[in-house]
């Protein structure tokens, strides 16, 4: 029995079967990677997952609850957290504010109306934003604005703002989309680094097959809105069904 | 059943001034994207139209007639209009007296100029700032137009009579073999109802038959990729603002005989116009015209004896009620798209 | 000093003194000189600023904050107004429980209005708080007649009972006692100072909301209400539900607008249907992004420069006009004066409209902004910001 477990999802957009008969299970603590060509899924999956889209049919069960029904702020409740495509960051705020607010939504849950403290008297929730800072080496930006950072700091900023909250899962959407070669590989170093030093899983969608295979234990492939397979790495690098569904297109590219 | 049918005509009038006001709004919404609330400010310069062009045929040459004195016992002065002086008596009373329709074509080249002055000066600079910052230039706008208008024509209203052609009333009642007297219905309003269908019509139109509308329909559906084909969208755009200027202008001038013009007619129209473009749905052309003529025949149902006896003060609300109930029902409207202006 | 840093604690000390001391610093000219016509001491005036001052800083913790641009906050006022003439006619002309009540009255409406109109955001939020303050003001002329006395307005008639007021209680609101239309005259140096028993009360409940407003600016509630306006999504995906803090706002903004409300009803015990309207919501907003939405300061500046220049603006009249450019040849005279006299005057809403436009357009920030930009010409290099580590403890900067 997985943390996670995917049963029978379906999801139509007018015509158009998106997901289809999803199944998947992700077993506690590993990496697991979502990979297909663009349109099979990933996506719209990762959206039902965090709550954004409700499935026409199928159950997705979080640790044996169900998060289907469930507002996305309530699903992050339970542990989720997810990194977007295009960083999601409040870009109006400082970078320390940016942490500040996912140690709060922690520690108070989803509303608590605390009026009659000033922010400067919160002295475990600056600690606890500034190591996550120091850990993704930003901390030198604690006072910038969010939105003046590079795309890669706001990456790396919107992760530590998922990673401060200690979630049990944490869904991340083409974390590498756009990065230059050295970027890539410091997300690749900083990924590893969670992976081996906390007990979280992962559920990963990456084009990247090189972030893909260094990182992921598990790796499920999507066409068309089905699994086609799931398996080791090693054991999809030489999947005939994968490479004609999936590798062989990427090797055009 | 006969007051069924009054009540009906009795919201047209104002049902086709909500639709040809929130038919501009949509339009300016769907191509520019730019929530516009001084679009009643244009409404009503076009009711100032009718009041300017009326107040310049009835320029008057003053005679003195020393025949005549007035009750003082001074010579009387007798106004002429200079009108009445070119076209001779007849034809020149016969020209003021039709100022309201002349001032309609008058009114079409002053209001393309003010929309374009309007979108060229002020709203092109909006383009790319939140809707709230669009919603608040405006609203400024639409204060500094109404103040102008107030400065130059004073805080009351001025009367602005239909020609005397149309001064009397449809009799409904006898023409459809009900009771004489029971139905009737003033000519002038049914103009009116009839003039805004023919403009909807033309709206619609131009945007269906001509390649120009094309365009403009093709860039509301999908801006970036009309541009990427190399056709200079936000031209058409500004001419569109125009052309949705000139709407709301002609909507004010023939509405100048039902309600004498004030400075204030435009922010009167106007919330009850954002109400009706928000019941047919953000962005839908078709939309705007339904909600604008079904909301003006609610209000004038709801302003029926029998409804106000069950819920009193329903008349007043009515519009604003059917409003909120939808917004939170169904938040696209009735005809929008989902997802317009959702975040 | 009261949960404020230091620097927070000079901040609220300098607006305590300004405020304190505004009977001398709207009364700069003295009597029959040239100017005098610019003073603007009077109570009345004062107690506007102090009482606009307060509806303005609730909007702002709204609109400046949440980012959700209301239009139809004069509701909350009028209901305000409303239950305070109430409180005056049954209860007692003593001025607590009609504020009192006008606050509680307020925040319950808002809480309606608000939780109906917060399930939407951006303009729909705010055709749907502009319908419902119509839908308000609207009824309050028909079918709550009863409660509002129609198109006479509400107010106090000797006939009323005020229960709790005893058989010598005094005929005009007080506070306990203290009439609140009494003044003491202070002549000096041909200045005349008044000092306002009404003025002082709006004053000091004006610098209690100040100093509210800047408790929450500074709180982690104030961070997450500005996290709304940033990015929602981000918010929700961070486990926080953004519709309790919009609602709070909201809310607290309905009963800074009911405060103020009950404080117009105070210095003037009448309350009519017309306060409600939207073009009065269209006001506060007007004052707030003058000044400066989003800043502690900008919405009392706001206030204070609307209230104080449509003031003086209606008094610069042609004639007044006349007077000053009499040095320039007649028909000259006669242009500018024409020119002029179309923006004061009865033209001051004119003025304000221009005003607000160009505020909009080239400062988004409003009058701090632009005080702000005004002094760093004068600054050689912009400060940069100390190293991170060595104050730890720093709130964020937010806004002064």
């Amino acid at each position: 029995m997985g943390i996670l477990e995917v049963k029978g999802i379906n999801k139509r957009f007018g015509g158009l079967q998106a997901l289809g008969d999803v199944n998947l299970s992700v077993v506690e603590n590993t990496v697991h990677a979502l990979i297909g060509p663009n349109g099979a899924g990933k996506s719209t999956l990762l959206n039902v997952l965090v709550g954004k889209l409700a499935p026409d049919s199928g159950s997705v069960l979080f640790d044996g609850k169900s998060v289907l029904g469930r507002k996305p702020h309530e699903i992050n409740q339970m542990g989720i957290s997810r990194v977007f495509q295009t960083p999601e960051i409040f870009g109006d705020l400082s970078v320390i504010e940016n942490m500040m607010i996912p140690c709060f939504a922690r520690r108070d849950g989803s509303y608590r109306m605390h009026a009659f403290e000033t922010v400067g008297s919160e002295k475990g929730i600056i600690e606890d934003a500034e190591t996550m800072l120091s850990d993704v080496n930003m901390l030198e930006k604690r006072d910038m604005h969010a939105a003046s950072l590079s795309r890669g700091d706001k990456r790396r900023l919107e992760m530590a703002m998922c990673l401060v909250q200690q979630p049990r899962l944490l869904l991340l959407d083409e974390p590498t989309a756009g990065m230059a070669r050295a970027d890539t590989n410091n997300t690749i170093e900083l990924l590893k680094h969670i992976r081996d030093s906390r007990d979280i899983t992962m559920v990963i969608i990456e084009h990247d097959m090189n972030v893909v295979f260094s990182l992921a234990e598990r790796i499920t492939v999507l066409a068309q809105g089905t699994p086609l397979v799931e398996d080791t790495p090693d054991n999809i690098k030489g999947h005939p069904k994968v490479q004609e569904a999936y590798l062989g297109e990427t090797a055009v590219d | 059943m006969d007051q069924i049918f009054l009540q009906v005509l009795n919201g047209l009038d104002k049902g086709s001034a909500y639709a040809l006001i929130a038919l501009g709004l949509t339009l300016i919404f769907g191509t520019l994207g730019v929530v516009n609330f001084a679009h009643g400010a244009l409404f009503m310069i076009g009711a100032f139209c009718a009041v300017t062009l009326q107040k310049i045929l009835t320029l008057s040459k003053i005679t003195i007639d020393p025949t005549k004195t007035d009750f003082l016992g001074n010579p009387a002065k007798i106004k002429t209009p200079y009108v009445e002086g070119w076209f001779g008596p007849d034809m020149g009373a016969m020209i003021i007296d039709w100022s309201v329709p002349m001032a309609v074509l008058f009114s079409i080249p002053v209001m393309i100029l003010v929309g374009f002055i309007m979108e060229r000066g002020l709203i092109k600079h909006f383009y790319h700032r939140p809707h709230a910052d669009q919603i608040l230039v405006t609203f400024g706008l639409a204060i500094v137009l109404q103040e102008v208008v107030k400065q130059f024509y004073g805080a009351n209203p001025i009367p602005t009579p239909a020609p005397a052609a149309f001064k009397g009333s449809f009799d409904f009642g006898v023409m459809l073999g009900i009771d004489a007297n029971k139905v009737i219905y003033p000519y002038w309003r049914m103009v009116y109802f009839l003039f805004s269908a023919v403009v909807i019509s033309a709206v619609f139109a131009f945007l269906r038959f001509t390649t120009f509308g094309m365009v403009v329909r093709a860039g509301m559906a999908d801006r970036e990729t009309v541009g990427l084909l190399g056709i200079n969208i936000d031209k058409r755009f500004t001419i569109m603002f125009g052309i949705a200027a000139a709407v709301a202008g002609m909507a004010g001038v023939m509405y100048a005989p039902i309600n004498s013009p004030n400075y204030h007619m435009g922010m009167d129209f106007l919330v009850l116009s954002f109400v009706v473009v928000v019941v047919g749905g953000m962005g839908s052309l078709p939309g705007a015209v339904l909600a604008g003529f079904l909301l003006g025949i609610l209000e004038s149902f709801s302003s029926m004896n029998e409804v106000k006896s069950l819920i009193p003060g329903i008349d007043q609300i009515i519009i604003y009620l059917v409003a909120i109930i939808i917004l939170l029902a169904r938040p696209r409207g009735l005809m929008g798209k989902r997802g317009v202006m959702e975040d | 000093m009261l949960g404020l840093n230091k620097k927070d604690t000079m901040f609220l000390l300098i607006v305590i003194a300004l405020t304190m001391a505004t009977p001398f610093l709207m009364q700069p000219f003295s009597e029959g000189s040239a100017l005098a016509q610019f003073n603007g001491g009077y109570p009345d005036l004062m107690a506007k600023v102090a009482i606009f001052g307060i509806f303005a800083i609730g909007f702002n913790i709204l609109f400046g904050l949440t980012g959700y641009l209301s239009f139809g906050h004069a509701a909350f006022l009028g209901v305000g107004s409303y239950s305070a003439v109430w409180m005056f006619k049954i209860l007692s002309l003593n001025v607590f429980p009609a504020i009192i009540l006008a606050v509680i009255m307020a925040g319950l409406f808002s809480l309606v209005i608000g939780y109906i109109s917060l399930r939407r955001s951006g303009i729909y939020f705010s055709i749907l708080t502009l319908a419902m303050a119509e839908m308000s003001f609207r009824l309050a002329y028909s079918v709550f007649t009863p409660l509002t006395n129609g198109e006479t307005g509400l107010q106090v008639r000797p006939s009323d009972v005020q229960l709790l007021d005893g058989p010598n209680a005094p005929e005009y609101p007080n506070i306990f006692g203290l009439l609140i239309s009494d003044s003491y005259k202070w002549e000096v140096a041909g200045h005349v100072f008044t000092f306002n028993v009404g003025f002082y009360f709006c004053a000091v409940i004006a610098i209690i909301a100040f100093y509210i407003s800047l408790r929450i600016f500074r709180s982690p509630f104030g961070m997450m209400l500005r996290a709304v306006k940033s990015n929602q999504n981000r918010m929700s995906y961070t486990g926080l539900n953004p519709r309790p803090y919009t609602l709070a706002a909201f809310v607290i903004s309905g009963m800074y607008a009911g405060l103020a409300g009950g404080l117009l009803a105070v210095m003037d015990p009448l309350a009519g249907a017309e306060r409600m309207q939207w073009t009065a919501s269209g006001e506060v907003v007007i004052m707030t992004i003058l000044g400066g939405a989003g800043t502690l300061l900008g919405p009392v500046l706001g206030a204070g420069a609307i209230k104080y220049l449509e003031n003086i603006f209606s008094k610069i009249n042609e004639t007044v006009l006349h007077d000053w450019f009499a040095f320039l040849p007649d028909s000259i005279e006669d242009v500018v004066v024409f020119i002029l006299s179309r923006f004061t005057g009865h033209g001051w809403a004119l003025t304000l409209g221009l005003m607000f436009m160009l505020v909009v357009t080239f400062l988004p920030g409003g009058l701090v902004e632009g005080g702000k930009r005004f002094f760093g010409m004068f600054k050689r290099k912009p400060k940069e910001p100390d190293d991170a580590e060595h104050h730890p403890e720093t709130p964020p900067h937010v806004a002064e």
